[in-house]
């Protein structure tokens, strides 16, 4: 397991960090978000996308639960927000299993998603503007693209 | 004449109607699960799924008895083929398919949102070139429709919708779900008290509300730190004045662009009072334009709306087979990837 911290000051640098995670990433991979209500878990998401080489602009999945975009793999954005206390197959596994990005917000409401190896990214709102991630990457792959990215 | 027999079910309604030509309702039944949704905060996939499932059968021959007609009068089978929750969406999709096919009836997949802007077709003739803007908990975008049948997307949010706004920020206040009638209520008893950001988006007829709804959390957190309570009436008519005034100048710049002979409003949050009292008075400005309300049973979702569309698109040619499937992120007709 790998630790790391990153700070961001503008939603413009939060999107850049995204964006390197995007580029690094490769098939397969499982990224979980989490952070309170208006952290900047959708705007690392957004850089996430661009980095991907996603065209559409990314929005909050929190309505339909799961949005889909295609960038050079697919990339799969999950939030569970308003999964909380409740057990439910909603068939993500078989996206998981699939060839592309995973990148799922409030995982603690499904814990039964989350693989064995992943890459988590926990985000905090320090004072205004400025936004704090500890990254902990668990897995050969993720501690790579930890390295990657930072 | 022509009748069309809809089925709606991409969220937390299970809903069937028979709607002659695109514009009489001859039934429109609504089975509501927001009770049971109201215990969890929210609307929840698989209870969804399931409720649907018990209900589907029940509407839909409740919807022909009280329209006093057979499936032998029925002229096509439409349906929600998106956006919405998955497993709801299913539920509505097979059981359209299965009546298309034991009946021999024409199966049209419909966009939820086109049926919210149809849906004001049961008030008002619809004039072209017409905008319409489509405001819900998971959309918030200006459509611009030169005739019936073509879509152009001129601004969308660029993060959250303004339902889902509402929704997030009632929570962080205590008010529960679902959060924009309750907003909207207690605003109010409030007044003119904390001052939030206006939203800021590069193109002018984009949405923003992520930004704001951090404002309003922020603004919670600081009040705490100085071991002061918030005053819920006045975040509320604070967080409601800024949304809705931002988005309804936004709306108001666009008709002054593009110019249409209606704007309509579309969609659960055109339910809001505050919006529609200001959308009246701004819109007294542009008295070229008409302003069409939905009356509430309109914004909410229902299976009228959907016959409204489903009739455009039969008009239309469009026609789905029996693989139909449904889209949960289906696309506005004219959005583009």
């Amino acid at each position: 397991m790998k630790k790391s911290t990153a700070y961001t000051e503008s939603v413009e640098q939060t999107h850049q960090l995204g964006e390197r995670i995007g580029k690094a990433a490769e098939g397969n991979m499982v990224l979980l978000l989490s952070g309170d209500l208006g952290a900047g878990k959708t705007t690392l998401t957004q850089g996430i996308a661009k980095g991907l080489g996603v065209k559409r602009n990314v929005t909050s999945p929190t309505f339909t639960i799961l949005k889909i975009y295609r960038g050079r793999m697919p990339l799969y954005h999950i939030d569970a927000y308003r999964l909380e206390g409740v057990t439910q197959d909603l068939g993500f596994e078989e996206l998981m299993e699939d060839d592309g990005l995973t990148v799922i917000e409030w995982s603690q409401f499904i814990p039964e998603l989350i693989p064995d190896e992943y890459l988590s990214v926990s985000i905090r709102l320090k004072d205004e503007d400025q936004r704090e991630f500890e990254f902990e990457a668990v897995g050969e792959r993720y501690e790579k693209l930890l390295e990657a990215i930072l | 004449m022509t009748l069309i027999l809809a089925i709606e079910s991409s969220c937390d309604e299970t809903a069937c109607a028979v709607v002659r030509d695109g514009k009489d309702i001859l039934s429109n039944i609504v089975s509501s699960q927001i009770n049971v949704h109201t215990l969890y905060g929210g609307v929840v996939p698989e209870v969804a799924s399931r409720i649907h499932v018990e209900n589907i059968s029940a509407v839909v021959a409740e919807a022909l008895t009280k329209a006093e007609v057979t499936m032998d009068d029925i002229d096509a089978v439409a349906v929600t083929q998106g956006p919405g929750l998955i497993g709801s969406l299913h539920v509505g999709v097979q059981a359209a398919k299965t009546i298309a096919w034991a009946y021999g009836k024409p199966l049209v997949p419909v966009n939820h949102m086109t049926g919210h802007i149809y849906a004001n077709r049961f008030v008002s003739e619809l004039e072209f070139p017409l905008m319409a803007l489509v405001i819900s908990g998971g959309h918030t975008q200006l459509i611009m429709m030169e005739d019936e049948w073509s879509f152009e997307e001129i601004g969308t949010t660029g993060d959250d919708a303004i339902g889902e706004a509402y929704d997030k920020v009632a929570r962080v206040l205590g008010l529960g779900y679902p959060g924009g009638p309750k907003i909207d209520k207690i605003a109010k008893e409030g007044k003119e008290h904390y001052t939030l950001p206006t939203p800021k988006t590069a193109n002018p007829y984009d949405f923003s509300f992520s930004g704001l709804k951090t404002a309003v959390l922020q603004m919670i957190q600081r009040e705490e730190k100085k071991g002061e309570q918030i005053n819920i009436a006045d975040a509320a008519y604070c967080f409601q004045e800024t949304a809705l005034q931002s988005m309804v100048k936004k709306t108001l710049a666009a008709v002054k662009e593009y110019r249409p002979k209606m704007l309509v409003l579309a969609g659960g949050v055109a339910a809001n009072s505050r919006l529609r009292v200001l959308m009246e008075e701004e819109m007294k400005k542009i008295p070229e334009t008409k302003l069409v309300i939905p009356p509430l049973y309109c914004c909410t979702d229902n299976a009228a709306m959907i016959g409204a569309a489903g009739y455009v698109a039969y008009m239309h040619g469009e026609k789905a087979g029996l693989d139909l499937s449904a889209d949960p992120g289906m696309l506005m007709p004219g959005e583009e990837y």
